[in-house]
């Protein structure tokens, strides 16, 4: 099945003296500054994709902990309004026994969004020293993080859907609390940060540390 | 293509977009794939008639997209009161102050986002399919559909409907509407229209008029 294959060592394009575009993967001789074929712009490694990696890391973790302290969902029945934040949520519908549903949330609003924060800040870290983690597992947790990144607009969706739905005048009403905005907010920061970091570094780094391969 | 003199593309080497191994080209026969030899990835993935597929599941996408956004969605009752709602309406739900940011970038990711990337898809395609020269600007096109990928979630939408029910499940009765089960559709069909698409294949297809 697999074609593209090459006898012994696996190089790398850099140091073939070639450049890959990162949008459409067109293979130019180094030097070259946009890609002919789809206009992105070619480069060897992006230095400073690791400070923005960093800033939007930053921005991402700095909207999550409103998105925690404030109310997600405003339940207004006959007789009280209750409010409720992600995790004051989930503890209500284990309470009323849809664990699953709560397992769900947990798991899209904070295992995620927090898994995704350490997995970002340890690559990010693990390319700039050696990293006792091998390539090929942190270029999977790259992809887990890039693929995953996704999910944790679920529970934006919930409360829209929930919000939309459920307006019957006096009897019960449900309107999104403020911390549905800045956890959207949170969640398009972490998923630009990962969209910012350059996974080729990865296997830079490896050269680094065994062949001591020096890097412009 | 440009003014200046463009140096010419190293057409025998593949490299991996992902961790930059670089291989020598060997296409892949229909039905077979090349796969990055390091981290996995997969590089080209030809289909046989895979171009014609890919617009027959554009084009119903297209009609299933504008028909699930307008017929109602889910209804909701207890005791007397009803609640019937659009798609459009459950995306436009933050309307009050600041929140209409996030009422758009809703509506944007659930409907104007997938629509955009089947529109910019159908664009590129159909002149590649019908052996014509591309269209004008395709690939900026293919490349703006591509960059848009990770913002569709109409699928995440739909997982979402899920959890939503079943949180009110026990306070109210639940109805689905016809634009529910046409959602249902096109998730699938988002899905194989992905899994089809052979984006070294189509690259290839634009790049090839420019060196000619």
């Amino acid at each position: 099945m697999v074609r593209a294959r090459q006898a012994g060592k696996i190089l790398n394009a850099k140091d073939l003296g070639v450049v890959a575009c990162t949008r459409c993967a067109q293979v130019w001789p180094l030097g070259v500054t946009t890609c002919d074929r789809c206009g992105h712009r070619v480069y060897r490694r992006d230095v400073k994709s690791l400070q923005r990696v960093w800033a939007l890391w930053l921005m991402g973790l700095i909207c999550y902990v409103p998105a925690n302290l404030y109310p997600m969902l405003r339940t207004r029945t006959l007789l009280s309004v209750q409010e409720s934040t992600i995790v004051g949520g989930a503890i209500d519908l284990i309470e009323y026994g849809s664990l699953g549903v709560a397992l769900i949330i947990l798991i899209a609003s904070v295992a995620i969004p927090l898994g995704k924060f350490m997995a970002i800040a340890f690559l990010a870290i693990s390319v700039t020293r050696p990293s006792t983690v091998s390539k090929n597992q942190r270029q999977l947790l790259y992809e887990v993080v890039e693929y995953i990144g996704r999910w944790s607009m679920i529970d934006i969706f919930v409360v829209a859907i929930l919000s939309s739905l459920v307006q019957l005048n006096i009897l019960v009403a449900i309107s999104p609390g403020p911390a549905s905005l800045f956890f959207a907010l949170s969640v398009i920061f972490t998923m630009l940060s990962a969209q910012a970091f350059d996974s080729r570094m990865i296997w830079d780094a490896h050269q680094w540390r065994e062949g001591q391969t020096k890097d412009e | 293509m440009t003014a200046t003199a463009h140096p010419n593309p190293r057409e025998d080497l593949i490299v991996c977009p992902k961790c930059d191994a670089a291989y020598a080209l060997v296409r892949p026969g229909p039905g077979e794939r090349a796969v990055c030899h390091r981290c996995h990835t997969v590089l080209i993935t030809p289909r046989r008639k895979a171009g014609m597929q890919i617009i027959a599941l554009s084009v119903a996408i297209l009609v299933l997209i504008v028909a699930a956004a307008i017929f109602p969605f889910l209804s909701i009752s207890v005791g007397g009161a009803k609640n019937t709602v659009s798609v459009l309406d459950a995306a436009l739900a933050f309307s009050d102050g600041p929140m209409i940011v996030l009422s758009l970038t809703t509506a944007a990711l659930i409907i104007f986002i997938p629509l955009t990337r089947v529109l910019l898809s159908l664009y590129v395609l159909v002149p590649i399919v019908l052996d014509k020269p591309p269209a004008r600007n395709a690939a900026q096109a293919f490349r703006f559909a591509e960059a848009l990928r990770p913002w569709s979630m109409a699928e995440i939408f739909a997982i979402g409907c899920a959890v939503a029910l079943v949180k009110i499940s026990d306070l109210a009765d639940v109805g689905f509407g016809p634009a529910f089960w046409l959602f249902v559709c096109l998730v699938v069909l988002f899905v194989v229209q992905d899994n089809f698409l052979c984006r070294w294949s189509v690259w290839y297809a634009l790049g090839k008029p420019a060196k000619s």
